[in-house]
């Protein structure tokens, strides 16, 4: 019997198309993605290590970020007098966190930390499958047996099912821009592709860079097979033979001698 | 054999060509791959890219402009 604080289903493998050697992130839907971020995730998760500009020529363009990073404020240098000013946002300034410290967005949530985003798809076991599993596993109801203690949510995806985290994504949450139907399913795999892009976003690179070694080590071991080949053809092609230094007598011949011995 | 032999004689016999040779041509090779490549992932992802799809969220500034 597995301990209560290990329980959970393991997530489905899904085939996720970014996840593929030769492709990269569709686009179209990481602006999605950051839309139902925007909307939905931003009340409770922060995604502290993403900054405006690198928002720029992957989801939008950079009047779009600019725009967006003074709706927000940030806190300035200090001034002569030591004071700290606000100031709108800038390209360069992280996006903004819901809430001010752990301590306040425990407070905000009955105790549970809403955690950071940022990097969620790689600090989970099971990467996209589980987050997206987790966004859409939650049943209506929690099945027959299952304890559930007070103020968490059944999701059988979550280690201990007991998640504070209640479902958040329902058909037509949002709406989309580009006239995609937003239903749970569509929103979970934007929301996943999205932060799947916040937690690598050098993936493009590191599969060109990953096919370039591919390509150049290939050549470079056929050519050192030619050489191993070339080198040891002298080796593999000579031949050893055996010359034994006399012919030795017939034993008729040595049993003659030895018989006129005795007489 | 007439090619390669003034090839050689043009390139490769004196050290300071050879070497000049050698660099020119790691660094159009180098060149050649990169954007061999590059054209080759962007006829895979054609379409998945934020290069095929910001049109339609370049002209909206310009047309409010």
């Amino acid at each position: 019997m597995l301990p209560a604080k290990r329980l959970r289903l393991h997530p489905a493998q899904y085939p996720w198309e970014h996840v593929k050697w030769h492709k990269t992130f569709d686009h179209a839907s990481l602006r999605r993605g950051f839309q139902v971020y925007r909307e939905v995730c931003a009340s409770c998760h922060s995604l502290s290590r993403i900054p405006y500009r690198s928002l720029v020529g992957n989801i939008m363009t950079v009047d779009e970020a600019k725009a967006m990073a003074e709706e927000n404020e940030y806190d300035t240098e200090p001034n002569d007098e030591g004071e700290i000013e606000k100031r709108p946002g800038k390209l360069s300034d992280y996006l903004p966190s819901p809430y001010k410290n752990d301590e306040a967005a425990r407070a905000g949530n009955n105790g549970a930390l809403p955690p950071d985003l940022s990097l969620m798809i790689k600090a989970r076991h099971g990467g996209a499958n589980y987050v997206f599993s987790l966004l859409t596993g939650y049943p209506e109801e929690p099945p027959a047996g299952a304890v559930v203690p007070e103020g968490l949510n059944f999701n059988p995806y979550f280690p201990g099912t007991g998640i504070a985290m209640a479902r958040v994504l329902y058909d037509d949450l949002v709406e989309y821009e580009d006239g995609t139907k937003a239903t749970t399913s569509q929103m979970a795999k934007d929301v996943v592709e999205f932060l799947h892009w916040s937690a690598e976003p050098e993936m493009d690179e590191r599969k060109k860079m990953g096919w370039k070694v591919l390509a150049v080590s290939s050549v470079l071991f056929a050519l050192s097979v030619w050489v191993k080949r070339y080198k040891w053809s002298p080796i593999k092609t000579r031949k050893l033979v055996y010359q034994p230094p006399y012919a030795p007598p017939p034993q008729s011949r040595i049993l003659d001698k030895l018989n006129e011995k005795k007489l | 054999m007439a090619i390669s032999t003034t090839l050689y004689n043009i390139f490769l016999r004196r050290n300071t060509t050879m070497l000049a040779t050698v660099f020119v041509s790691a660094f159009g090779l180098q060149l050649a791959f990169d954007s061999g490549s590059d054209k080759i992932w962007n006829t895979i992802n054609k379409g998945r890219q934020w290069k095929d799809i910001k049109q339609r969220y370049m002209e909206k500034p310009e047309e409010e402009e």
